[in-house]
């Protein structure tokens, strides 16, 4: 296919569709809202449901009755309409149900503002509902990556029965850029035995509920899930890692700026690299392997509390300095972070003198 | 007199109380499902609450939904699967108050789908709170010396919140008496006939006893439905939307 | 490194059609491209505009899609050039438009100000939504992102796929080409 001029949320969107997602409900919010308006008219010329819902908790709740059916289903939201979701995410997980769930996130707490941030990343990590959970996240950084990443997405939920979210942010989201977008699949519905259909005379009754209460061995099988997807599903690029002094680690809109900043501090004579996530969870401890050289680690993203930075920390077992270049206004700047850079590297001297 | 329950009755030990009503709404559905050859093919969703017990009491496919979430659940199924019946079960906490905003949009938007409801005029599983469709005075243990509705609200009766909206059905019978439970079991069986015509959403409340949140005899808490519940919550069809 | 330029004038001047014909040229040429439409706080000050992002080479790749630092910036009217002026490169191109603009208005002196009369001549060949094309044959005269055979070209191919190609459009962006 060739390539188009397409808005994040657009591709987005039509990708979703390309995955064989036919089913979405959603509720405006900005910056998502391309994505709703998109699939309220195109989802119908390729015979899918879509559904305006009347909030965040009846569209999620929506989805899980479509999963359960056996549809691959979507929603999508922002900020504090993501945080709404987080009920129905909890309860895609408990019942082991396969869904995808966009995050467009937006800079800030409670109402926030509509601009780019990336302060969602403790909700998105953590299990953002109730409990004992996390779920699959993909960070797209582009207009291309947005409708790859939906689009895998689709599957990696369905290999472990689990939702899958992907977070883009208002940047990736309202910019056009050429995209590719990925090949149309056929989904068929009646293609899982446990998705609800209909009891024939004999079968065993499907039951969609808390996996706890059907699964005798349900400690293991939730341990062996998360180790399955830890080991399997890291993902991420590493630009120029492995004779770094100081390594960026970033995701989304701030990893490009980062890419570029690793390009000017190289011209500097600097040695800079770039962990750039893919997956935020499973987090990509693999890539810090690579980092063989490294004295100290630099996050950038677009959140004022440094919320990776503890991931950071961990994947590198707490042996170097991390510090966090946040900015929540405006997009981050190649400049910014290569005085922070450079100051890291005085630091260090100091250190080792 | 039919004597013997239909096979989509499990009869694996309930954990409902004696004298609860929903056993009788379990076998009301079961046997409309039986006589409309639709045991096969529905699909139900059921709330947290006590209804979720049904799960166990019944052989469909069943989802248990969010507390307050089935009938938007429901939607979701019945669009991925419009040719087999698609019921929310649910209890009266989940459809007038934390799911009243679930409830009141499948009815504007007249979605397809069949929302069960019982109203037992009181949350029953977390131990017998104040409801929005408690009576005025009753005791519960949220409202111990009496439902004040200076405070409270008066009953809520769903009649006069769906009045201007058009949707396929919507009726209220009482699981008090054989009569009643007849009554009942037709207006199941009504909204089933419209869902399957595809004629909209259909919501059949059912008045049920909960002696053990009433801390009645099951005799008394029946007695109660006929004596004081219909007398805020009248029985019979209120919208029966004639097929275009 | 990519070339920046942010497209700026009132809603309706097809300032965002420019910046959209400017990206598809780019995209045709197998460069990366960037289309950021004014958004959040970008969005206050009563100009629509975009910035637009173009590489160098098709392996280059664009990072923040902000045009801090602008190589040329399009102006359909004066508001545009309060709020955009101050951040062209030393040495960027303005695009003026002079049927709008007073003559007498001062600029930096360390740009290159091309002044088009961009409303006038569009009316004059009766395709009074062409001015953006008129600037887009200026901003391709005047600088070496596109040569102005390739750029009208693009901008033909654009519309034509669109199924709604209007042959003026070529008049007005050879009219604006002359301008240097």
């Amino acid at each position: 296919m060739a390539k188009v001029l397409m808005k994040g949320n657009e591709a987005l969107a039509e990708a979703a569709l390309a995955a064989g997602c036919r089913f979405y409900s959603g509720y405006p919010i900005t910056p998502q809202t391309e994505i709703l308006e998109y699939l309220s008219w195109r989802m119908e010329d390729v015979g899918g449901e879509f559904i305006q819902a009347e909030s965040e908790l009846a569209g999620i709740n929506m989805v899980l009755g479509a999963a359960a059916a056996g549809a691959r289903a979507l929603t999508t939201s922002s900020g504090p309409g993501f945080s709404l979701k987080q009920e129905g995410i909890s309860y895609l997980v408990a019942a082991d149900l396969p869904a995808v769930i966009v995050d467009v996130m937006r800079i800030g707490t409670g109402l926030g503002d509509i601009a780019q941030g990336q302060g969602d990343y403790w909700q998105l990590t953590r299990g953002g509902g109730h409990g004992d959970y996390r779920t699959i996240v993909l960070a797209p950084a582009s207009v291309q990556e947005n409708a790859d990443l939906i689009y895998k997405a689709f599957d990696l939920s369905e290999k472990y029965r689990h939702p899958v979210i992907v977070a883009s942010d208002a940047a990736i989201g309202q910019m056009i850029e050429a995209v590719e977008i990925p090949e149309f699949v056929d989904h068929d519905i009646d293609k899982f035995d446990w998705s609800i259909k209909g009891c024939k005379k004999g079968d065993e009754q499907r039951k969609i509920q808390n996996i706890y209460y059907t699964n005798p061995d349900y400690e293991d099988y939730l341990r062996d899930k998360y180790s399955a997807m830890e080991a399997e599903e890291q993902l991420y690029e590493n630009i120029m890692v492995d004779d770094a002094e100081v390594v960026l680690v970033a995701f989304g809109i701030s990893s490009r700026v980062c890419r570029e900043a690793v390009q000017v501090a190289r011209e500097k004579g600097l040695k800079v690299g770039l962990i750039r996530l893919i997956t935020l969870y499973p987090y990509p401890v693999k890539a810090f392997e690579e980092a063989k050289n490294a004295k100290a680690f630099l996050t950038v993203e677009m959140n004022i509390l440094g919320q990776m930075v503890d991931d950071v920390k961990l994947a590198t077992g707490g042996k170097f300095p991390v510090d966090h270049f946040g900015s929540i206004f405006e997009i981050p700047e190649t400049e910014g972070i290569i005085a922070k850079i450079e100051q890291m590297l005085k630091d260090v001297e100091k250190e080792e003198a | 007199m039919k004597l013997k329950a239909p096979d989509t009755v499990t009869f694996t030990q309930s954990g409902f109380c004696p004298g609860c009503g929903h056993g009788l709404a379990v076998r009301i559905i079961a046997e409309v499902m039986e006589e409309m050859g639709l045991s096969e093919k529905l699909l139900a969703i059921v709330d947290v609450a006590c209804g979720s017990l049904n799960i166990d009491s019944w052989r469909f496919d069943t989802i248990m939904a969010a507390h307050g979430r089935p009938i938007a659940t429901a939607v979701g199924v019945k669009k991925v699967r419009p040719e087999n019946p698609v019921m929310a079960y649910i209890g009266d906490g989940a459809a007038y108050s934390i799911g009243m905003a679930e409830t009141m949009h499948t009815a504007i938007r007249n979605d397809n789908v069949v929302a069960i409801v019982i109203n037992n005029s009181l949350y029953g599983m977390t131990g017998g709170q104040c409801a929005p469709t408690s009576l005025p005075g009753q005791k519960t243990t949220s409202t111990p010396r009496g439902k004040d509705p200076k405070k409270c609200g008066m009953p809520f009766n769903i009649v006069d919140a769906f009045s201007g909206l058009d949707i396929a059905y919507l009726s209220r019978g009482a699981l008090s008496d054989p009569a009643n439970i007849n009554k009942s079991k037709k207006m199941v069986r009504k909204a089933f006939e419209k869902h399957m015509a595809g004629e909209g959403f259909c919501l059949v409340e059912l008045l049920s006893p909960c002696p053990t949140n009433l801390n009645m005899t099951p005799v008394k808490s029946v007695e109660r439905i006929s004596n004081e519940m219909v007398k805020y919550f009248p029985l019979g069809e209120f919208k029966d939307k004639k097929e275009e | 490194m990519a070339t920046e330029i942010i497209c700026a004038g009132f809603g309706g001047q097809g300032v965002l059609t420019a910046g959209m014909l400017l990206i598809n040229a780019g995209m045709e040429q197998g460069k990366n491209v960037l289309f950021y439409p004014s958004y959040g706080s970008e969005m206050r000050g009563g100009t629509a505009n975009c910035a637009v992002k173009i590489s160098e080479t098709p392996e280059e790749q664009i990072a923040s899609p902000v045009c801090k630092h602008p190589d040329i910036v399009l102006t359909m009217n004066g508001p545009a050039i309060d709020k955009f002026e101050g951040r062209l490169k030393p040495g960027g191109l303005l695009l003026v438009n002079s049927s709008i603009v007073p003559d007498d208005r001062t600029y930096r002196d360390d740009i290159k100000v091309v002044k088009v009369a961009a409303t006038d001549i569009a009316k004059e060949l009766e395709n009074p939504r062409g001015a953006n094309i008129v600037m887009l044959g200026a901003l391709a005269s005047n600088s070496d992102v596109f040569t102005a055979e390739y750029l009208r070209e693009a901008i033909d191919s654009f519309f034509a796929k669109k199924g709604k190609n209007n042959p003026k459009n070529a008049q007005c962006f050879e009219k604006g080409a002359e301008v240097k």
